[in-house]
């Protein structure tokens, strides 16, 4: 049992539930916080692993850095999207109307 | 289960999807992560060559920082392309008509509380400093050109949430500077192909230098691109108030 | 040992945070509980030593994307409702808009 089994369960254990999420949660937003928790969950495996006896992996820690900032960038189009297209269903249904 | 968006928040209901197929999937991907853990646990951890490799070799990159060297200057393509997704989400989500206002604009008309306008006025030059300094520690500290960027667009968003300043982000000037961070980074990775014959391979004497510029660069522009996706989301229904309008224009764009 | 400890207590809050916030009631709530896990996997990254990728989930993975859901979610939920209780329901700025 050492730090970096921990926290790479916890990860592990992040991702399957953010998979589970993705495919059963019926809202869109609840999807999306799935797919940021199943991100969150690879981050940590990936920190997890960096971390070795006296020396830190650099290497992984800039992906991550960058993995957060395009994560970001996809959840910011992906609401964008959803609002647009939740618009204009509303409209389609004041139209029938 | 992907057939439909669902917007509706007490959906749980209609979903036709059977607990058989819910239950199976839960077991498998349980297996999947017992498997996965199982692995972690089986498998030799790997000696940390990559890890020394980038370690030996900070002291020709220009920062002490090594997560900031492996950003900037040993892994820089990844950058750079981080910045290009930045921007590319930024275009896509433009606002689409145009106001025929300066880049910045006040209304004065909205009503603000004091202690909002009080509290603003302690956190944003904090936020500024704060950001500067982190840009600036990320050569030997922990810190860097994202981190300073996000800390900035969060004082950029809290100014704007009082909503009586507004930014035109269709004004040249304010594309120009979306698109800044990207533009000086390929200048730079352009300009040193002359001096050591590879694109972004920085020449020894430089590369301190050529970081910070391109982190200073990076930094505006990532915080405008940032402000610019969390105002959109929150002021795009204000603009379609009239629904019918945006409707016509997305059936003549597509 | 007591770091192991502590290690073991913040994975397993990481993991119930993550449960909770999926599978809760209220999406509101759902939105909330994602923002406080983003920032206990802060103190988690702190821990692995991952101060730059510690700051950058702070400000961006728990702020910013927070800010994001939440904004989203009140379009959604404003664009829902119809017209007489959105005007109830908005700011003054915006009641006068829809009028």
């Amino acid at each position: 049992m050492s730090q970096d089994l921990i926290y790479c369960t916890t990860g592990i254990g992040l991702f399957a539930l953010g998979l589970y999420g993705v495919l059963f949660v019926a809202h869109i937003l609840r999807k999306l916080i799935a797919i940021n928790i199943s991100g969150i969950g690879v981050f940590l495996v990936l920190l997890a692993t960096a971390k070795h006896e006296g020396v830190v992996d650099p290497v992984p820690h800039a992906m991550v850095l960058t993995g957060i900032v395009v994560a970001v960038a996809g959840t910011a189009l992906c609401l964008w999207l959803t609002v647009n297209i939740h618009c204009r269903q509303i409209t389609q249904q004041g139209e029938s109307k | 289960m992907f057939n439909k968006l669902e917007f509706e928040e007490n959906a749980k209901k209609t979903t036709r999807t059977s607990r058989l197929i819910k239950g199976l999937s839960a077991v498998t991907i349980g297996l999947l992560g017992s498997m996965l853990v199982l692995s972690v646990i089986s498998a030799e951890k790997a000696a940390p060559e990559l890890a020394q490799t980038a370690l030996d070799s900070i002291s020709l990159s220009g920062v002490e920082n090594p997560v900031t060297a492996v950003l900037l200057n040993f892994r820089s393509y990844d950058t750079l392309l981080e910045i290009a997704v930045l921007l590319i989400v930024a275009v896509a989500m433009m606002p689409e008509s145009s106001r025929n206002t300066s880049l910045t604009a006040a209304n004065s008309r909205v009503p603000t509380h004091p202690v909002l306008i009080g509290l603003i006025r302690c956190v944003i030059p904090l936020s500024v400093i704060l950001s500067a300094y982190l840009l600036w520690t990320g050569a030997y500290a922990p810190g860097g050109a994202f981190q300073a960027g996000a800390v900035l667009a969060g004082a950029g968003v809290a100014l704007l949430l009082v909503k009586r300043w507004q930014l035109n982000y269709l004004r040249l000037s304010a594309r120009a500077f979306m698109a800044l961070g990207l533009a000086v980074f390929v200048i730079v990775a352009a300009t040193v192909i002359p001096a050591t014959g590879r694109a972004l391979n920085y020449p020894a004497d430089y590369a301190g230098a050529l970081i910070l510029i391109i982190e200073v660069a990076a930094t505006l522009s990532i915080a405008f691109v940032l402000i610019l996706l969390v105002d959109q989301l929150l002021n795009m229904a204000n603009k379609q108030v009239k629904p019918q309008d945006t409707q016509t224009e997305g059936l003549d764009k597509s | 040992m007591l770091s192991l400890t502590i290690d073991i207590i913040l994975g397993c809050g990481v993991l119930l945070l993550a449960f909770l916030s999926l599978f809760s009631r209220d999406l509101f709530l759902a939105i909330v509980l994602y923002i406080s896990l983003g920032l206990l996997v802060t103190i988690a990254w702190a821990r692995l030593d991952a101060w730059d990728v510690a700051i950058a989930e702070a400000a961006i993975g728990a702020g910013l994307t927070g800010a994001l859901l939440l904004a989203a979610w009140h379009k959604i939920k404003e664009q829902s409702a119809p017209n007489p209780s959105t005007s109830e329901q908005s700011t003054p700025g915006q009641a006068q808009n829809v009028q």
